[in-house]
């Protein structure tokens, strides 16, 4: 075991990057959920983004119009659940299954001449004399602007949720459904609107990993952090900032065991792959004692006869 | 104006009318999906649906339908249970493994032994396998109140992780010559799970799902435990109130359906697989989600639904041979299975109105 092979300055931009994906696809979740939505169809959506972006900047040279049709793609799919549970008002468990299931299906399919391939890549931001500065530079100012976008969205959502009116809405609209529909809100609207806001996001996360984390693309390459996602959410007890910090210590975790990997650990790969999940399932016990963060209407369907 | 009322009471008609239009509608979209890949719709939905059963290798195909149709309808028997009382287990491929991993561990302990105990011995360790790996996210669930969904998924992955790990470390074959993967179990006699009728495709797991059929049927419309769990799903208030422990129900529900999927990984391994690979599971526990909602939670619905599901299976292969057409394809095509028969349910608990909207 060689632990000196690990640099310190690359773990850590390292582990910025492994974040990001976290950081879209849950905070698409959080706003969800919010609405009283519970979408489990994340990993469904993130996979079908990383596709579609990945599809998008191989065809078109452009990494950002990949990025761009991650959202779109993302936002699609999750029009399906928008239906399936807005409309004719399934069960939002089965629902969300069904989008996993079928997105990996559907990836897949798409992405069957796109093995192997390689994207172009996406530069990083130029921050002039900042990126000289020692330790920090390498760290902060190294990366690509989606990177920084992620970050720049926990602050808007943050913000959005605490201080303006349609972030009101949105939380009325979550915690009683009846309540907001009895003022005049369209409940059904603005759920839809947040479930779609939620798939764009988890487009772009998916699209991170395909085009810039990996970046290639292999089926089923999410491997479950769609699904992390969703336990983050939970463990931020539906706060932004809180996310936020849950995503930096999730991505820690991945880069941690990738570089103990690379370094040659006594401890078979396998073990060390496992404990991303292993973690998770840590931290949902220690946090699942506090539900009274989760929004009230939380995957209760509406209908406005009932 | 359109507009959806709630019925009264669930509709029977609709309730099993919902599986035949999906079917239907899947063969439908399905049918147009394939057109977009290229190939001939009509063709396509028939090798998918009539040439395992009917065509001319139907002698071929037949038996491989209760091979793909047992496991999931073992696991999806253990399934619907939990999702009739709205508990969620999501991770019944992690079950599956450890059930394989376990059965195939006892049965290799005893290599080269022959003795008639051995296979009873492996069916339990298979039975633990899934039951332990499916205890962990029901006792999380019942002592801290954390999320059977999310915890049980995430079992998947570790399951997954340590299939790799004894694939290539500890269940290795030592006469392999270094490639990854256990002794076939198959050329072991002791631990085969052989055809009970040489070319039937009859094998013990699919007596098990047999069985599992019969046993949740009568737990459910005959026994109190069954009862417990009908009125937890549909009203949970009413369960509290009749006395349900809803303790008991999760250890019961998640500890079964845990079980039977480990039993179906045990007698897969030991039969149509053979060995402990890397790539041992295929997704039945997935796809087992999809054959009990198209079943209905209803144990003879599951029956159906697993033999069509199977049936799917089958002919996506042969599909993929004759046809050209992609793996993923068939996956789309069960996914959009599920995604109508959750569309058109609404039809079991809203009727349509036609006429004048109301004035709120």
């Amino acid at each position: 075991m060689d632990l000196s092979a690990i640099n310190p300055l690359l773990f850590v931009a390292g582990f910025l990057v492994a974040a990001t994906p976290l950081i879209f696809a849950a905070l698409g979740e959080l706003v969800v959920e919010k609405s009283g939505v519970l979408n489990l169809g994340v990993e469904g959506m993130m996979i079908i983004g990383a596709i579609c972006g990945f599809a998008t900047a191989v065809e078109t040279g452009s990494p950002l119009l990949g990025f761009a049709a991650a959202a779109v793609g993302g936002a699609a799919l999750s029009l399906l659940f928008a239906f399936l549970t807005q409309i004719t008002l399934a069960n939002q468990v089965a629902s969300g299954l069904a989008l996993t299931l079928f997105g990996l299906g559907f990836s897949a399919l798409l992405g069957q001449s796109y093995v192997g391939v390689k994207p172009p890549r996406l530069d990083e931001v130029n921050f002039g004399l900042l990126h000289d500065i020692p330790v920090l530079g390498p760290i902060l100012f190294s990366h690509d602007i989606i990177l920084y976008l992620g970050f720049a969205m926990v602050v808007a959502v943050w913000a959005l949720l605490k201080f303006t009116r349609a972030g009101l809405i949105l939380r009325a609209v979550g915690e009683s459904h009846d309540a907001a529909h009895a003022l005049g809100y369209k409940v059904v609207r603005i759920r839809t609107l947040a479930i779609m806001f939620g798939g764009a996001c988890a487009g772009l996360g998916g699209a991170y990993i395909s085009l810039i984390r990996v970046p290639q693309w292999t089926e089923g390459m999410t491997a479950g952090v769609g699904w992390i996602a969703l336990a983050l959410v939970v463990f931020a007890s539906w706060k932004p900032w809180r996310l936020l910090l849950g995503a930096y210590l999730f991505g820690g975790i991945t880069q941690l065991q990738l570089n103990l990997q690379g370094a040659g650990v006594a401890i078979p790969v396998e073990y060390l792959a496992m404990s991303p999940y292993i973690i998770t399932i840590l931290v949902l016990v220690v946090l699942s004692a506090d539900k009274s963060a989760a929004p009230a209407s939380l995957g209760r369907n509406f209908h406005a006869s009932s | 104006m359109i507009r959806l009322e709630k019925r009264p009471q669930a509709s029977q008609v609709f309730s099993w009318a919902t599986p035949l239009l999906a079917v239907l509608a899947t063969m439908f979209f399905g049918g147009l999906l394939f057109a977009a890949l290229g190939k001939d719709p009509i063709t396509s939905i028939l090798t998918i649906f009539w040439q395992p059963l009917f065509g001319d290798f139907a002698f071929y195909y037949r038996p491989q339908l209760l091979i793909k149709g047992a496991p999931l309808v073992l696991i999806a028997i253990g399934l619907s249970l939990g999702f009739k009382a709205g508990i969620w287990n999501i991770g019944a491929e992690g079950q599956y493994i450890m059930g394989a991993i376990f059965g195939a561990a006892t049965g290799l302990a005893f290599y080269p032994t022959e003795s008639f105990l051995i296979f009873p011995l492996m069916i339990l360790a298979g039975a633990l396998g899934g039951l332990v790996w499916a205890m962990i996210p029901a006792v999380l669930k019942v002592k801290f109140g954390t999320n059977e969904i999310l915890v049980s998924l995430m079992l998947v992955y570790v399951a997954e992780q340590f299939l790799a790990s004894m694939s290539l470390g500890l269940l290795k074959n030592p006469e392999g010559f270094g490639f990854p993967g256990s002794r076939n179990l198959q050329q072991y006699p002791s631990s085969h799970n052989a055809e009970l009728i040489a070319g039937s495709g009859m094998h013990w797991g699919v007596v098990a799902a047999l069985i599992a059929v019969i046993f949740a049927y009568v737990l459910l419309a005959r026994h109190q435990l069954g009862f417990a769990i009908r009125v937890t799903g549909e009203a949970p208030r009413a369960a509290k109130f009749s006395g349900v422990n809803p303790t008991r129900l999760v250890l019961f529900c998640m500890g079964m359906s845990g079980l039977l999927a480990g039993l179906a990984g045990m007698f897969e391994v030991a039969g149509p697989a053979g060995q402990i690979t890397i790539d041992f599971n295929v997704g039945y526990g997935f796809t087992a989600i999809i054959v009990a909602f198209l079943g209905r939670l209803h144990p003879i619905g599951i029956l159906l639904a697993g033999g069509l599901m199977a049936l799917t299976y089958i002919g996506g292969d042969i599909a993929q041979s004759q046809l050209g057409l992609p793996a993923a394809a068939i996956q789309v095509f069960q996914g959009m299975l599920l995604f109508f028969l959750l569309a058109f349910d609404l039809f079991t608990n809203y009727q349509l109105r036609f006429g004048r909207a109301e004035v709120a």
